[in-house]
């Protein structure tokens, strides 16, 4: 059983990225924000998770499809809409965009666009970890797409060999783009090829928030005492396609329908229904202070002014 | 003779290539079921099926190496980068094997593939999705650079360059692949690899660019006409090895040289241009080369591309600085 307190944490973060990411699909067919957005919506429940089972000092590295990593480990919602509109008080002075998030004093090191890129560099972070013989762990979030990528094999093996204290977060979604799992892997237990780095590695149904906590929690024990580093497959699903603008024609309904019937709002709301003892009315209270705090987030990126010519200017190297 | 916008001229010209030629095959990221990011290959694996149209897992160096390796082997791959900024974990494939396999094998291999990436910037992304870095490849001796900046051009180079004996760097301007249309003919015709093309003739001044920077330059050159200023615009096409005839002999006619890219100034392909010119033209010229170009940053988010990108005003200021030397 768990606290009440907890549980209302675990869906008051959950709902915040459902409704970041809605109202922000909203803005970006408006046309204020523009280039490409990721939407998480579907897998909120993972990062939720993972974050939730940190501590302060740990590390995330986060990916392409990085909003949800941000807001669970707690960043400002006001300053990431305002990078997503461009805007100068944005993360990155509106330079980084959707794709470029970092924000240093949570711990997060940053997103990346190059799916599979921030794996190796959330390794070097653990080494770091190792080398000052810290008690921290980094949580290395990449997907099924990255699993597939080479850079994915090498860094498995350097932690292994090192025993560094980084858990491998493999969000599984089912899709790389538009490339179906089925297509890209025989094998579609992407967890199973840590073992054959000498790593463990387990499945966790990565829509359900308590589950995924629970897994984060025992990894990052096993890390911290030296028996890192752990991979977790969290299966999950998008809702929708890979960014805003595709449809996701080539997912098959029934399994869209089905993944959505395990809809990680749903399920955490469950949990604070059933185990938090709340009532529908307070769970709707929370809803509402996540929406009016989205509401005020928007309205400071959109009233943000944009770094000006000047200021774009000094940032620029030479000529 | 049908107008068609240069996604679907590359389109097509897939479509007759593989029709034509039983051994030309498309592979990479989407480019099946999904018929590409930007809709190149729509189409393809309906016609061609699944042992011709590959949809590979998200693996940039096996969708290179693995076009080597067919390419030895007698087929003519061509490869889709989904974004020529994601080429990167490929590019040890292109850069240590694609280019040296001639040269290593003292002539016996050929690599008859292409590597076809959009570039550039003009989506409102940033970073990987927007960058020009064709110069990363046009300093590989062994490669060849093509980029197009018309629909009709876009379909001659990529059918000249899938019939190319090396392997070819075919780079797209994302900005232009719905721009205009134009009329394409419906046959397969070639553009020749490595020679240039003068789309606007004029006696005071050369203009030299490539890719998505050809509007820009002639919007600059219509700009000046009002102003009596006769610009002479040249669409490079081929990046390596560049047309250097057709440049020169417009600088002698001019004694005037601006190079327009959008990749950062510094060791940019117009570093390149301005010492061919300095070496063979010194005595034609009459004013400094200029060169209109990227800054050396990191291609940035949204409005902020607007400042980065090399506009017309910003080519216009050059022509004027070079006129009134």
């Amino acid at each position: 059983m768990y606290e009440k307190d907890f549980l209302k944490q675990l869906f008051h973060k959950i709902y915040t990225i459902r409704i970041f990411e809605t109202e922000c699909i909203k803005l970006y067919r408006q046309g204020l924000i523009r280039g490409y957005f990721h939407p998480y919506v579907g897998e909120e429940a993972t990062a939720v998770g993972v974050c939730s089972a940190l501590a302060e000092d740990d590390y995330i590295i986060s990916t392409h499809r990085g909003h949800g990593h941000c807001i669970a480990r707690g960043a400002q919602i006001d300053r990431m809409v305002a990078e997503l509109l461009g805007k100068k008080t944005g993360y990155c002075s509106g330079l980084g965009g959707s794709m470029h998030i970092a924000d240093v004093q949570a711990g997060n090191l940053g997103a990346n666009g190059i799916v599979g890129g921030g794996i190796p560099i959330g390794v070097g972070a653990a080494l770091g970890i190792s080398i000052r013989k810290e008690k921290k762990v980094v949580a290395i979030f990449f997907s099924d797409g990255a699993a597939n990528n080479g850079v994915f094999a090498e860094s498995l093996n350097l932690a292994a060999i090192w025993n560094l204290p980084a858990i491998f977060l493999l969000e599984n979604n089912h899709y790389a783009v538009s490339t179906p799992i089925e297509q890209s892997s025989r094998n579609q237990n992407l967890y199973e090829r840590a073992t054959g780095y000498g790593v463990h590695a387990l499945a966790v149904d990565g829509n359900n928030v308590i589950e995924v906590f629970e897994q984060t929690k025992d990894a990052r024990q096993m890390c911290i005492k030296g028996k890192g580093p752990v991979l977790i497959e969290a299966k999950t699903y998008r809702h929708g396609g890979h960014h805003v603008n595709d449809p996701g024609a080539y997912m098959p309904k029934d399994r869209l329908d089905y993944f959505k019937s395990k809809d990680p709002v749903t399920i955490a709301k469950k949990h604070l229904k059933e185990q938090g003892k709340m009532s529908e009315s307070e769970i709707e209270k929370i809803e509402k202070e996540v929406e009016t705090t989205m509401e005020r987030a928007i309205d400071f990126a959109k009233e943000s002014p944009e770094l000006s010519f000047a200021e774009f200017n000094q940032m620029v190297m030479g000529y | 003779m049908a107008r068609k916008s240069m996604i679907q001229a590359i389109n097509e010209a897939l479509h007759q290539k593989m029709e034509d030629d039983e051994t030309v095959v498309v592979l990479g990221e989407d480019v099946g079921i999904d018929g590409g990011v930007f809709r190149a290959t729509l189409g393809l694996i309906d016609k061609f099926g699944e042992s011709r149209v590959m949809d590979t897992p998200l693996a940039e160096s096996s969708i290179v190496g693995a076009a080597i390796g067919m390419a030895i082997n007698g087929l003519k791959p061509v490869a889709e980068i989904q974004f020529l900024g994601f080429i990167y974990q490929g590019f040890d494939q292109i850069l240590c094997h694609a280019a040296r396999y001639l040269h290593r094998s003292q002539g016996r291999y050929s690599i008859p593939m292409v590597v076809r990436a959009p570039y550039g910037a003009g989506v409102k992304a940033l970073e990987h999705h927007s960058e020009s870095t064709e110069a990363h490849f046009a300093h590989i001796p062994g490669l060849t650079v093509v980029i197009p900046s018309t629909p009709k051009d876009a379909k001659g180079l990529l059918i000249s360059s899938i019939e190319h004996p090396g392997p070819v760097i075919y780079l797209e301007p994302k900005r232009l692949y719905r721009y205009k249309k134009e009329e394409v003919p419906e046959e397969i015709y070639r553009t020749p690899i490595g020679k240039a093309e003068t789309v606007r003739e004029g006696a005071d001044i050369t203009l030299v660019g490539w890719g998505g920077m050809i509007p820009v330059m002639q919007e600059a050159a219509e700009h000046v006409d009002n102003e009596g200023v006769d610009a002479e615009v040249i669409d490079l096409r081929t990046i390596l090895p560049f047309d250097v005839e057709t440049i020169t002999k417009s600088v002698e006619k001019t004694g005037r040289l601006v190079i327009v890219h959008e990749a950062p100034r510094s060791f940019g392909v117009g570093a390149e241009i301005a010492a061919i010119v300095g070496e063979r033209n010194l005595l034609h010229l009459l004013a400094p080369i200029q060169r209109v170009t990227g800054y050396d940053i990191i291609p940035p988010l949204s409005k902020l591309e607007d400042y980065n990108y090399p506009n017309s005003e910003r080519v216009v200021k050059a022509i004027h600085k070079t006129m009134e030397f």
